[in-house]
């Protein structure tokens, strides 16, 4: 079986979790004390990955430390429609959201773990980089509305959706707001609306957002 | 100015591991800055007005910003042989210290915010149970609660009624005592203490001790983190922030029982720091 070492808060890990779970693959999910134990950082774990980063997905002797690296194993795996269209443009288009999501890690990540698991750092250069980076993705998203799409590339939701989806979804967390965005809100809810879609602590589950049935 | 009765109280201030093993932690309480530290194998607060009474329990460094007006509430189930003591580490929340503490004791709120772990649709009832304020201690307890809870620990293997105990033996701390899934004979305990940086902002060290003798410890520690994170982001959008003692804005209802004796006595006692006291 494929194994994650994982961590319950770390958008990262929730990546490859949520990921699994659309496409409906088990993990063989291995808590890492990320935090207060910083387990992460230990010589043990240096062994596994010497970067000292979560999440790590183990099959076999393949082991991979980037997150958007097995989004594409996951997919190829067991749903290769999640790797999105083909044809050259957005094969190159799916790759850069890829590239992306890194961003968002970087700015409204960061924030987050400076806001809830105290880290260091400059937290108004974190928030504005975040917010350049929801501006862009607002922008993108609301052509491909306009265009009568839904998803980042192409007509069906695909890896770059999972892997920009959970930095942009939990920004609270880091005091970045999405009220100034509303293309990306309608974007997260649709992802939130997938078929064996799971949430994590920050994310809650759609059925809030239904109407009760006498109010409609 | 903070009212001596506040200040009198004794306040988690760090990781008593972290401490020991030579961080320093610069930090807040009630509004102020301080420091802790190891220095000469003890731990000291340092704060504007010089070092603090200090005292080290169940995993934490708690100090005293005031006179201390009693020592420190005990747990005595903490020291118990066979159970695993689990510091599970400091989380930020941009709230009123008192409102974190009142979510720990809301039942009412596991089937919609820990949904298919604390609770579940459509067992949502909150059973009665009985509230009092014990005059020997001068400690808000509740007892006789019961609750289904489709995952009640990481050790639960399915779905179970749960027994709680709720206490709130200090104004920013709270511990409750639950069936142990391992161990029916058994309570597990958990608290929840919270060091209040400002009126709207506290750092909430969650803390265990349970008898589990086969979870991995970091199992355990995901398992917590994992549900206090579930009330963080309600915690955060609750309006209005300071939590409310003037009792003309909300009606209670019967399941807030515990919440409402936790007000009162706050109230009672002067310990008003991150409440409002008239309606706005």
């Amino acid at each position: 079986m494929i194994r994650l070492y994982d961590y319950v808060l770390s958008a990262s890990c929730y990546k490859i979790r949520l990921m699994a779970a659309l496409l409906g693959v088990t993990l063989e999910q291995e808590a890492v004390d990320f935090h207060p134990g910083r387990a992460h950082k230990s010589v043990e774990f240096a062994r596994l990955n010497p970067a000292g980063t979560l999440p790590v997905l183990v099959d076999g002797d393949l082991i991979l430390t980037e997150s958007t690296a097995m989004l594409v194993y996951l997919a190829q795996l067991s749903g290769p429609e999640w790797l999105g269209p083909s044809d050259p443009k957005s094969a190159a288009q799916v790759q850069q959201w890829l590239a992306f999501s890194g961003r968002l890690a970087a700015s409204l990540g960061m924030a987050r773990l400076h806001d809830m698991l105290l880290y260091d750092g400059d937290i108004d250069a974190w928030r504005a980089q975040g917010h350049a980076a929801l501006r862009e993705l607002e922008a993108a998203l609301t052509e491909r509305r306009f265009a009568g799409g839904v998803w980042l590339v192409g007509d069906a939701p695909s890896i770059a959706d999972i892997a920009c989806f959970t930095n942009v979804a939990l920004s609270q967390d880091g005091g970045v707001s999405l009220d100034a965005y509303p293309s990306v809100r309608l974007w997260t809810r649709a992802i939130r609306a997938l078929d064996r879609f799971v949430e994590m602590p920050g994310i809650h589950r759609l059925h809030e957002l239904r109407p009760a049935p006498e109010g409609v | 100015m903070i009212a001596p009765e506040v200040l009198n109280e004794w306040y988690p201030v760090a990781m008593a591991a972290q401490i020991r093993a030579g961080q320093r932690r610069v930090t807040q309480l009630l509004g102020q800055p301080i420091t802790v530290a190891l220095q000469d194998g003890a731990i000291v607060v340092t704060g504007q007005g010089g070092t603090m009474p200090v005292t080290e329990a169940f995993g934490h460094v708690w100090a005293c910003p005031g006179t201390p007006a009693h020592p420190l509430f005990p747990i005595p189930e903490a020291l118990e042989t066979g159970r695993r003591l689990v510091d599970v580490g400091v989380v930020r929340v941009k709230c009123s210290p008192l409102r974190a503490v009142e979510n720990f004791l809301d039942i009412a709120h596991f089937p919609f915010v820990h949904t298919d772990v604390l609770g579940a649709e459509p067992h949502t009832e909150v059973n009665r149970y009985e509230v009092s304020i014990r005059e020997d201690s001068d400690e808000v307890w509740a007892t006789k609660v019961t609750f289904y809870q489709p995952q009640a620990a990481k050790s639960a293997e399915g779905g179970i009624v749960t027994q709680y105990m709720y206490r709130v033996p200090a104004p920013t701390a709270a511990v409750l005592y639950k069936t142990c899934p391992a161990r029916p004979d058994a309570l597990d305990v958990i608290g929840i203490f919270v060091q209040p940086l400002t009126e709207e902002l506290c750092d909430v060290w969650p803390w265990m001790a349970l008898y589990d003798d086969t979870t991995p410890q970091a199992d355990l520690i995901a398992f917590q983190q994992m549900i206090f994170l579930q009330d963080r982001s309600i915690l955060e959008n609750q309006i209005p922030c300071l939590l409310p003692l003037d009792p003309g804005m909300e009606i209670p209802t019967q399941a807030d029982l515990t919440s409402i004796a936790y007000r009162r006595w706050l109230k009672k006692r002067g310990l008003t720091y991150g409440a409002q006291m008239v309606a706005a």
